[in-house]
Parts: structure tokens; sequence; C-alpha cells
């Protein structure tokens, strides 16, 4: 399996289906190192199934989902396992820890051991300030500190959600719809992060807004019922004609 | 508070930890003082069935302390801890019982009175050991522990979480409170395990050796907050909370939520062992009704009452409602006990979300209102 790909995410024929309705239908989607990928697509195309998929949150039916040059089978590992093996999720609903400052939150994704005897004892417990300060600076969140992260605004938060990510320091960062809900500005201001990101990772955003996509400068696949149906660069995509009657629904 | 590189080897006690452990310091030296220097007649005299009593609330402090840890912190709502209360008590019962030794009514130098009653002519093997202090407290300790492992190890690998794990935590103490009751149990039927004579030597029924008990019951607390205190205040405690507020989310920053959970699980079930382990030569009894549902359920409502997640709340409201209690169940109120505990429930969940100890800090917050107010609280969301 191992020669068959290059790809940092390698996925084929992956099927997924609840009660009989099929989320995904053959998928397949390659990313290469150091690429990034923005997928769009209308509701209930697959999008959210096939980063479940990835992250190990929802096993599938048949196909293979190959990671880090093939070398790993995703199928046989658990959400924890491969979030250790380097793949960040950052989901739709902006979910960081309310209750704990915007330092913690950065805090308890740094990269590191992740093991209860290691936060109770050991080195969990003596990571340095100014490291969880670069990675604030970087996401523009250095002031709010202090500040508890249910305080935040909701563009804030997902940025403290991106900074997390790139606390973890994955090999592969999975970005579900970060720029709903925000104003222009900061959608400028996150497809320029991303940007930024993608020079040390590999990226996979998933959105809706063509804009945002556009600002991104990347290959773009449109999936629809499950599969793809086109890929390309942003204007092929957007100019063809298939796309464009499933978006408008004819 | 972990990135700082300031000294922090008592900070973590936080201000109102501090408060907490002078309290209970100032408490373990003036009531024996009041006990045995002043006069029977003088107004602060305390009787000795008034130390025994504040000893008991200690210990019920401890269990809420340890509830805290696993409800408060990681949104585990165990409705089972006086489970494991109760084979602490149990374990502490079981070397008090076989000191009796002749003294029985019986007469047998090895069997307890119920067995011979029973006709049995062996000592059981669950019962071997027990002739020795250190191993009956390590088995207080230990078989708590050992339970909740098997326990927790089950259910939060097969990812069980909230009402239903309640449930089913509720469930386990009432299979424990049925095979206690039964006599082939060979734990002492519904009489349980009574008429201790001594402790290490010491007679259980001597001023001095209540007054010993209600002094390492304080002391015990006080180990058990600081324990609790600094796991919570550990990157330990920190994913605690971030199970509770966000499971999911912690699963994909690579944590094993079920490990982080069996750990506090664990460590929690030890601290109620030792609890029960000091509670039963105070009350000189223990009996499978300390199994019964409504004890766990009585404990979470000591740590909502107190104010979750607090740690020095949950011993607070273990010592409050307690305090009721006593006063509700003597005399002509003793009827209205259980309006009066489940009024105090509804009012404290629709007043006062965050228990005493919260209602208490916002109204010093309001009174000194130049004060900024702290960056972040663990203030746990509404109950699950």
């Amino acid at each position: 399996m191992s020669s068959l790909t290059q790809s940092i995410l390698y996925l084929d024929g992956v099927s997924v289906s609840f009660d009989g309705f099929k989320a995904l239908r053959s998928l397949a989607l390659t990313l290469e190192p150091g690429e990034m990928r923005a997928i769009i697509g209308p509701n209930g195309a697959g999008k959210t199934t096939m980063m479940d998929v990835i992250t190990g949150k929802t096993r599938p039916d048949e196909g293979d989902v190959l990671f880090d040059h093939g070398k790993v089978d995703l199928t046989r590992f658990d959400e924890a396992a491969i979030a250790g093996l380097g793949i960040g999720r950052k989901f739709q609903k902006p979910t960081v820890f309310e209750s704990h400052t915007v330092a913690d939150n950065v805090l308890l994704a740094l990269k590191g051991e992740r093991g209860p005897f290691s936060a109770l004892f050991g080195a969990r417990n003596r990571i340095r300030r100014e490291r969880v300060d670069e990675v604030l600076t970087r996401v523009r969140l250095l002031n709010e500190r202090d500040r508890r992260a249910g305080d935040l605004s909701h563009g804030q938060k997902q940025w403290l959600e991106i900074a997390m990510l790139l606390a973890q320091d994955p090999k592969v960062l999975l970005v579900d719809e970060p720029v709903a809900g925000m104003t222009d500005a900061e959608t400028e201001a996150t497809a320029e992060l991303l940007r930024d990101i993608n020079r040390d990772h590999s990226v996979i955003v998933v959105e809706h807004d063509m804009a945002f996509v556009r600002a991104l400068a990347c290959r773009v696949t449109c999936l629809h019922e499950g599969a793809v149906l086109a890929e390309g660069s942003i204007d092929a995509v957007a100019g063809n004609e298939r796309v464009i009657e499933v978006y408008l629904g004819r | 508070m972990a990135t700082s590189t300031g000294p922090r080897l008592i900070a973590f006690v936080e201000k109102r930890g501090a408060i907490f452990l002078a309290a209970l310091m100032a408490l373990i030296a003036i009531v024996p003082v009041c006990h045995l220097a002043l006069a029977p007649d003088s107004p602060f005299h305390i009787s000795i069935g008034t130390v025994v009593l504040i000893g008991k609330y200690l210990c019920y402090a401890i269990l809420a302390i340890a509830l805290d840890l696993v409800w408060g912190y990681c949104g585990i709502l165990s409705l089972g801890h006086g489970a494991f209360f109760a084979l602490g008590g149990y374990a502490m019962g079981m070397y008090l019982m076989r000191q009796i030794g002749t003294r029985g009514v019986y007469g047998h130098p090895v069997l307890p009175d119920f067995m011979v009653f029973l006709n049995w002519k062996e000592l059981p093997i669950p019962w071997w050991g027990f002739q020795s202090f250190p191993y009956a407290v390590a088995m207080a300790v230990l078989v708590p522990g050992a339970i909740a492992f098997v326990f927790g190890w089950l259910a939060f690998r097969s990812r069980v979480t909230g009402v239903y794990l309640s449930i089913i935590t509720q469930a386990v103490t009432y299979a424990l409170l049925l095979a206690f009751f039964r006599n082939d149990m060979g734990f002492g039927g519904n009489n349980g395990l009574t008429d201790f004579k001594d402790i290490l030597g010491f007679s259980v029924q001597s001023p001095g050796t209540r007054i010993a008990l209600f002094i390492i019951s304080g002391l015990t607390l006080m180990a058990s907050f600081l324990a609790a205190r600094a796991m919570a205040a550990s990157s330990f405690g920190k994913v605690l909370v971030a199970i509770r507020d966000g499971e999911t989310r912690t699963r994909f920053l690579g944590y094993r939520v079920e490990h982080y959970k069996l750990v506090v699980f664990t460590f929690s079930a030890m601290m109620a062992g030792i609890a029960g382990a000091l509670y039963v030569p105070q009350v000189g009894i223990i009996n499978p009704s300390e199994f019964a549902p409504t004890n766990s359920i009585e404990a979470v409502i000591w740590v909502a009452v107190g104010g979750r997640g607090t740690l020095v709340g949950a011993a607070i409201g273990a010592i409050v409602v307690n305090y009721l209690k006593t006063i509700f169940t003597t005399g002509w109120l003793a009827a209205y006990w259980l309006f009066a505990l489940g009024g105090l429930f509804v009012l404290v969940t629709l007043a006062m979300p965050r228990g005493i100890l919260g209602a208490w800090e916002d109204a010093q917050g309001r009174f000194f209102k130049a004060r900024p107010k702290p960056a972040a609280t663990n203030r746990p969301g509404p109950a699950p």
C-alpha cells in the first residue's frame, strides 16, 4: 500500500452510510505535503463526515484512509491517537474551553506528553510562558491572554481555536468553516493567517464563503452527495456547469 | 498559574483555601480545649457528644471534597460515592470487630459474635488479616479504589457519560446495599458491625480517643483538601475542566479522556474510603444502610449547596447541610427534614447556582466594586 502514494493524506473509495443514508460514496481525495486545499459543497455534501472519517470519529464502511505517505492506516486509530499522530481539527462551531483563560486553552493544546501522570507531576506543568505567548502573538490574541475564553468575541474564539491548532503543531490541519460569522476585516485577516500557517503545515479548509476561498488562492474541491464533483482552481470550479447546477439546485 | 516561574509552592491553595485551612486549624485547636479545659457548666463548654458530631461532619466534608473533584471538576455526576465511603467504613469496622476478641457475648477468640450466632466454624477469607490495623487501613483505601478502577475502566472506556453514568453508579451502590444485607455475605447482614471495644488498644468510648479521632479527622480533611487542590491546580486539573466543558474537543486535542477520568475517579473513591474509615469508629456502627442511594444523593446536594468546583464550597456544604440535618431530625421538626432538604436544593439551584461559596464571593465582589473581577474561575456550567 505504501508505494501507492506520496501524499500526506490519501482517501480512496471511502464510503460511509448512516441508517441507509449514504453520506460518502466512494470518495477519493489526496493532499500533498505542504498543500492547502479548500473544500466546498452544498449542505449534506459530506464535508463534515469526511473530516469525521479522517479524525477517527467515524469509521468508514469501506475504503482507504492513509496518512503520512501511505505509512499509517487511519481507520485503525481513535480520535486521541490520530491527534497524536499529527492531525489537528478546528470545528465548525468554535469550541474553546470557555471557563479556562485564553493562555490555558493554548497550554492545553501545546504539543507534548498527553498522559494523566505527566499532567499531574510531569512535563505538562513546566511549559514555559513564552511558548504560549509565541502562539498567541501569531493569532493576535496576546493582549487577551488572561481573559476567560468564554468572554471572547465570536471572531476571537475562532482565532483562539486556530491558535490551539498551531500549538498542537500538527502535520495536517483540518479547518471547518473558520470565517462563519466573521466581519469582512476578520475574514481577510483569517485568510492571511491561514496562508501564513500553510507555510509549514498542510491545510484543508472547509468553507462556504467564496470570497474567502478566493483569498486563500489554492486548489478547490467541490463535493456533492458524498463524492467529488469537480476539482481545480477556484475559477475552473466556480465556472463548472455541474457545480453551478448543484449550488443553484436545478 | 502553571506557567508562572515565581514561587508557587503555596500559591495553589488560593486565598479561600488558606482561610479554610486556617479555620480548620482553629477548630481542631479550640474544640478539644473547650471540652477539656472548661467546666461543664460554662456556656462555652463543648460536650463530648458535640465533639463526635463535629468529627462526623468533618468526615462528610472529606467525602464532599472527593465528590467535588469528580463532579465539580470533571463533570462526572457520581450518585454512588456513598458506596466508597461505606466500603472504607466496613474495612475499619472489620478491624474493630476483630479487636473485640473474647469480650463478645459468645466470647469466641477469633469469630465475631454474628458468625458464632450463624454457627460458622471458621473465619471467612475476606476477614483474614483484619486483626492488623495497617492492613485494615490499606483495605479501606484499596478496596474502594479497586472497585472504582474496575467500574471506571469499563464505563469510561465504553464512553458512558451523563445521566446514564449517574444511573449506573446509583445501581452499583444499590447492588452493594442488597449484597451487604445478606447474612451469607459475611459482613453482619442488616445489623452490620457494631459494639466495638477498642482501636489500637484505646477504648473507642473514652473521651480521649474520641478527641484524638476528632483531631485526626480534621487533619485528614486538611490533607485531603491540599491533595485535591494540588490536583486541581496542576495541568491535570485543567484537563479535567476541559473534559467537563468539552469532552469531544479534549479528545481531538489528543487527550485520552478515559484515562483522566479513571485516575480522578479512582483517587476520589480512595479519598471517600478514608472518610468512611474515620467515620465508623466515631459513630460506633456500620451497616448496609450506609450504601443507601439516598446517602449518595445527599452528598451531591452538599456539594451543590456549598458550591461545585470549588472544593472549599463542597466541604462547607457538607458541614452546613449536616448541621441543618441535625437540627431538623431532632425534636418536633424531624418529620420535615426531607422537605427542608428538598427545599434547600431547589432554593440553591434557583437563587445561588454557584452555591453558598459562589454567592458569598459574588456579594464580596459587589461590596468591593473597585476590585477587578478575577480573570477566570473554574466556574462550572449547568449540571449535566
